[in-house]
């Protein structure tokens, strides 16, 4: 699918239920079109993940996920050779008493042997379509990490010293996302275009649960997103995400709720946050005077 | 659209989105000349005279940090509203940072500099040398002296003093690991590869073993009023480690919590000094020892805290704030770190007992408690950190808990 405008794009991805705003889309827009991979910061729960899963979703393409975590090396982000089948093939050739041994244990090092992980495999030249990578929470791994994608960000290209280069015919689009636990590194960022996302707005967070969670009540959705913009403005140790809003919004469905009481917020608190401090927090303050500020 | 089609004159918006850049620079946000590119190429995509499209992909092209977001912001409406034709002197009109430093010679010895450098830097040694002729006793004496009874003469020779120091901090291990020699996990890769020539018979053993990783130090400092007499030491002190080791954070506060890690990667310590306390409002105000903590833990602690630092937190604990909040503060700091030491000037003279309420609600949560008085004690504080053991100590929480109760 192939987007013209940055209207069009808004509009497909609003279709796959993911509502973002002009300056969001123009940023997904341009790194669809400059194929530059597209970094996105902000706090966690406010859809970053989300946007790599609705690109892949929206245009029919393959999502490849790497979770980040410390540690993350060649052999389990780009390939592993299958030792396994590399021993039984050896004592194969072997058993046969082949003519040629030097070539036939070449041969246990070819792509046969070879077991992709998830940054070959975005860049293998078998897609119809160039999948979606998503590295997710870069900021976990360690900078050796972040040193490696550079080259392949910016040449698309990966060298396995036993097979040769292989080369993406054409690039995947590429979603970094990052918690800020720590500083990505400027080099890997000027290689992408960033976007930091904010905590959507009073209008933009009821559009998101209307279109996240279609069971919930007008009045029920309406009062929760109002509830949870009051506990935004408190100082908070963990301030709740917009996933934090669509978790709740359908816990209170599923319990079938029509509107907020002080009583239903009292037994829910935690499915919105996720600190004993924040939550003995917010009921010292008293959960009624809270639901009075918002107008209930 | 709207008004920006007027803005926008004779076409030549090229030129105009490169002076843009160039004004960006001015401001101190790093624009290089590929994202300018990007920004050009970006331009072919979006209806430029839409000043908001515009406006996105300028800042997702050629702004990649948070904190420079606003600048970047003020900057665009400088420039794109008050802008009727490109005039090159706008470029010299908003500085917001000032211009960089002039270049100055690295005082510090490198660790490999490249050949021919390696007079200039000797010279220069003993240029210094020369300038602080300290005798042994002069310097014993230096090194017992309480900070607090300085003089101007002996914080700058102390400083030299300080230079000196080697800091290592215990190293941490990684998940990451490297090929061995020595038995450990076995490294497939390498068996199957070094193996061949037996026929693929693992005759010759590979292995992998973790590596280490220098833990990275994070410091708070207090510069409130009550530390007078030793926050310029102190922060000289802050300055050396943070040249001296790979990965240190540093925060001050009084009444309120500043960072200043970016202050001190500048090389001269004078320099430094003289920035952090430009950018420091509160330099020798009250303490609130509880804010600033929960400020860090608020703020920073999951910036700063992820990767299983040691926490050095300087202060004497004369605190105006409220000890209940500290003691929160302190436990959930104490909880986020793999050591918090707390540094005390004061406990360097053997009739102190941390009797002051805010020291009193701090304690339980600390995990060594240190003086930071004179030489001798960095010394030891160097020689704590260096051997910090693998484990990280008991945790006193249920103790904890009491205090807090009690308070």
């Amino acid at each position: 699918m192939h987007f013209t405008t940055i209207d069009e794009l808004q509009q497909a991805l609003a279709a796959h239920h993911y509502i973002a705003d002009r300056p969001l889309t123009t940023a997904i827009f341009l790194a669809l079109k400059l194929q530059k991979p597209l970094l996105l910061e902000g706090e966690a729960g406010v859809g970053k993940t989300e946007i790599a899963k609705t690109l892949a979703r929206m245009q029919d393409r393959h999502l490849i996920r790497l979770q980040c975590y410390e540690g993350l090396d060649v052999n389990t982000t780009i390939y592993e050779w299958n030792y396994t089948r590399q021993m039984v093939q050896i004592r194969l050739i072997e058993a046969l008493g082949a003519a040629d041994a030097h070539a036939a244990l070449n041969e246990i090092f070819s792509p046969e042997f070879l077991i992709k992980r998830p940054l070959l495999q975005a860049i293998e030249e078998s897609w119809e379509r160039p999948p979606v990578l998503l590295i997710d929470e870069i900021d976990r791994a360690d900078e050796e990490f972040e040193a490696f994608l550079l080259e392949l960000l910016s040449d698309w290209q990966i060298s396995i010293p036993e097979i040769g280069t292989i080369r993406a015919s054409q690039p995947p689009t590429v979603v970094i996302t990052s918690n800020r636990t720590r500083e990505i590194h400027d080099a890997l960022k000027r290689r992408c275009l960033f976007y930091w996302i904010d905590y959507p707005s009073l209008d933009k967070e009821l559009q998101i649960v209307n279109a996240k969670v279609p069971g919930a009540s007008e009045r029920l959705s309406r009062q929760v997103v109002a509830f949870v913009h009051e506990l935004r403005k408190l100082d908070l140790f963990k301030l709740p995400g917009v996933a934090e809003t669509l978790d709740w919004t359908t816990a209170l469905t599923a319990l079938d709720a029509r509107e907020l009481t002080a009583d239903l917020v009292e037994d829910t608190l935690g499915a919105i946050l996720k600190y004993q401090d924040d939550i003995a927090q917010v009921r010292g303050q008293g959960v009624r005077s809270l639901l009075e500020k918002v107008g209930m | 659209m709207d008004e920006f089609e007027t803005l926008v004159p004779h076409g030549n918006l090229m030129t105009h989105v490169v002076a843009f850049a160039h004004l960006l620079r001015n401001t101190g946000i790093k624009v290089s000349v590929e994202q300018t590119i990007d920004l050009v190429r970006a331009l072919e995509h979006v209806p430029i005279m839409s000043r908001n499209d515009f406006r996105a992909a300028a800042r997702c092209t050629l702004v990649c940090r948070r904190e420079d977001l606003p600048v970047f912001d003020a900057a665009f409406d400088f420039y794109w509203r008050t802008q009727s034709g490109f005039d090159p002197l706008m470029l010299a009109i908003p500085v917001v940072k000032t211009p960089p430093k002039p270049l100055r010679l690295p005082r510090r010895p490198r660790g490999q500099g490249d050949g021919h450098k390696e007079p200039d830097r000797h010279e220069e040694q003993q240029e210094e040398k020369v300038g602080f002729t300290l005798t042994f006793t002069a310097a014993e004496t230096l090194r017992t002296k309480d900070f607090g009874n300085f003089t101007y003469e002996e914080v700058q020779a102390c400083k030299e003093l300080l230079r000196t120091l080697e800091w290592r901090i215990e190293p941490r291990r990684t998940r990451r690991r490297r090929s061995a020699n020595r038995p450990g996990v076995i490294d497939m890769r390498r068996l199957l590869r070094r193996n061949l020539r037996y026929g693929g018979e693992p005759i010759e053993l590979t292995f992998r073993e973790p590596r280490y990783r220098q833990r990275p130090l994070v410091v708070l400092c207090d510069i409130s009023g009550s530390m007078d007499r030793y926050s310029r030491i102190l922060l000289q002190f802050v300055h050396t480690i943070s040249n001296g080791l790979r990965d240190v954070e540093a925060f001050v506060f009084g009444t309120r919590l500043t960072r200043i890690t970016r202050l001190l990667r500048e090389r001269d310590i004078d320099e430094a000094i003289a920035a952090v306390s430009k950018q420091v409002v509160d330099w020798s105000g009250g303490t609130r020892i509880g804010d600033a903590v929960r400020h860090f833990n608020y703020s920073w602690s999951r910036r700063v805290l992820g990767r299983g630092p040691v926490v050095l937190l300087i202060s004497d604990g004369w605190d105006r704030g409220d000890p209940q909040v500290l003691a929160r503060e302190m436990a959930r700091l104490q909880r986020s770190c793999y050591r918090l030491i707390w540094l005390n000037p004061l406990l360097g003279n053997p009739r102190y007992q941390p009797l002051t309420q805010g020291m009193q609600a701090a304690l339980p949560f600390i995990d060594d408690f240190l003086p930071v008085h004179n030489l001798i004690s960095l010394e030891q504080l160097g020689a704590k950190l260096a051997m910090l053991g693998a484990r990280r100590p008991e945790r006193r929480q249920n103790a904890g808990g009491r205090v807090i109760a009690q308070v």
